[in-house]
């Protein structure tokens, strides 16, 4: 089984990653990655309900019919979101302060639906949970990478603000290129993209170079 | 019958539909009723944080928390906090809000009783992270730049960011979370000078 759980990380956080291969999540990806703290923080928290939500959509799918099955989970992921915002708000209110912002977003984060409709309705409670989590530090990894290079191009700055998210032990991350004002074309909507496709193809490009070797030595392993 | 042909009859899915329903709504009724003593408590205590922060120290020697009066100003009730030094009123607290790019902004300020702002401070606001949120005093020294400000200095044409011709930076790339910062504030003291009397009685 450690294999097949092997293979669910390396689909979550590379081939099959929810923004560099699926494409999902489009909306919360363009909106919050202006730094790399932003990203880091909107992975973060959609990782936490990424997790339970496929951990819940898991218990329930033999109950669940496959006529109504889209409403109940949109249902389930609401209420999952609404109590994480208010358990967070009352209880750990500094976080709140700093995560606040991104968890409604969360509400409409399709990669949640998405994958609760891929994975945990067909799988087993312990595998959705670590589809969950692979899933989630993918998504983690691709908006802090995102937001890095929007942040360091935009504005000059590495993990701005990293401190206020992390705790005041983090600030050695923020880094300031001095003397660069920054070109606001990358923090602002078309920046996004921009930097977005230039990733994918890269992707494509270290992708096929990787194919192109392996087929390479399996030729000289033939010969 | 077992559960794989129960599950396809018709009056199985609202049945299922409701019952989802149902838990959801017990579920969000408990959170909210579990969790609301505990949000009010840190709201307050954020409420006498950020009232303390926006009043200098030493200026007031009352529980302004305590002490306050509620005005209305057109439709909306405004709670004010005074800060009182040996029983007499030295400055007035309190919260006013603006549009902003995406939803209320929600600004306290304190307002001495010449007139003049002591204080301004961003309680809520849903900007855009990285552009608009440049008016939190955590992430830019912006915000202070409302000191010592009144309706008088700078004259009132001024009371705008610089793309109206007014005084105030606006931030690279968010001109409407400042503009709406200003017009909040400005608005603020007009409404100190309207009620002053009341406020100091």
């Amino acid at each position: 089984m450690s294999d097949s759980y092997g293979k669910l990380m390396k689909d979550g956080l590379w081939e099959n990653n929810v923004v560099f291969a699926q494409l999902l999540a489009m909306c919360p990806t363009m909106a919050v990655t202006t730094s790399g703290t932003n990203g880091l923080g909107m992975g973060l928290a959609t990782t936490a309900v990424l997790v339970v939500s496929n951990i819940l959509v898991s218990m329930i799918r033999h109950t669940v019919s496959s006529q109504v099955r889209i409403p109940v989970f949109v249902v389930l992921i609401a209420t999952l979101v609404t109590v994480v915002d208010m358990a967070m708000n009352a209880w750990l209110h500094e976080l709140y302060k700093v995560l606040g912002l991104f968890i409604a977003l969360i509400v409409v984060n399709c990669a949640i639906l998405g994958r609760a409709e891929a994975f945990a309705v067909k799988n087993g409670v312990v595998a959705s949970a670590v589809d969950g989590l692979a899933m989630g530090l993918g998504f983690t990894g691709a908006l802090t990478f995102i937001g890095l290079i929007r942040e360091f191009l935009g504005s000059g700055t590495l993990f701005a603000q990293a401190s206020n998210l992390l705790g005041p032990s983090f600030a050695f991350l923020e880094m300031k290129l001095p003397g660069y004002g920054g070109a606001l074309l990358m923090i602002l909507p078309p920046g996004g993209f921009a930097i977005l496709g230039f990733l994918l193809a890269g992707k494509r490009v270290m992708e096929q170079r990787i194919q192109e070797r392996s087929a390479e030595k399996a030729e000289l392993a033939a010969a | 019958m077992n559960l794989e042909a129960i599950r396809e009859k018709i009056g199985y899915q609202p049945f299922l539909l409701g019952v989802f329903a149902l838990l959801a709504s017990g579920a969000l009724a408990w959170a909210s009723s579990a969790t609301g003593d505990a949000i009010a408590a840190a709201e307050a205590k954020d409420l006498r944080d950020s009232l303390s922060e926006v009043l200098p120290q030493g200026l007031a020697d009352n529980d302004f928390l305590k002490d306050t009066v509620d005005l209305k100003n057109g439709e909306k009730t405004i709670t004010i906090y005074r800060a009182r030094q040996g029983g007499v009123v030295k400055a007035a607290l309190f919260k006013v809000a603006e549009r902003g790019y995406a939803g209320d902004i929600q600004v306290l300020m304190a307002v001495d009783i010449d007139g003049k702002t002591l204080g301004v401070r961003v309680l809520k606001h849903a900007e855009t992270p990285g552009l608009g949120d440049k008016i939190e005093v955590k992430k830019d020294k912006w915000i202070k730049d409302f000191d010592g400000k009144s309706l008088g200095d700078p004259a009132p044409e001024k009371w705008g960011v610089k793309k109206d011709s007014g005084i105030f930076d606006q931030f690279a790339g968010a001109t409407i979370t400042p503009r709406a910062v200003v017009k909040a504030v400005k608005g603020g003291l007009e409404f100190f000078a309207a009620h002053k009397a009341e406020i100091t009685g």
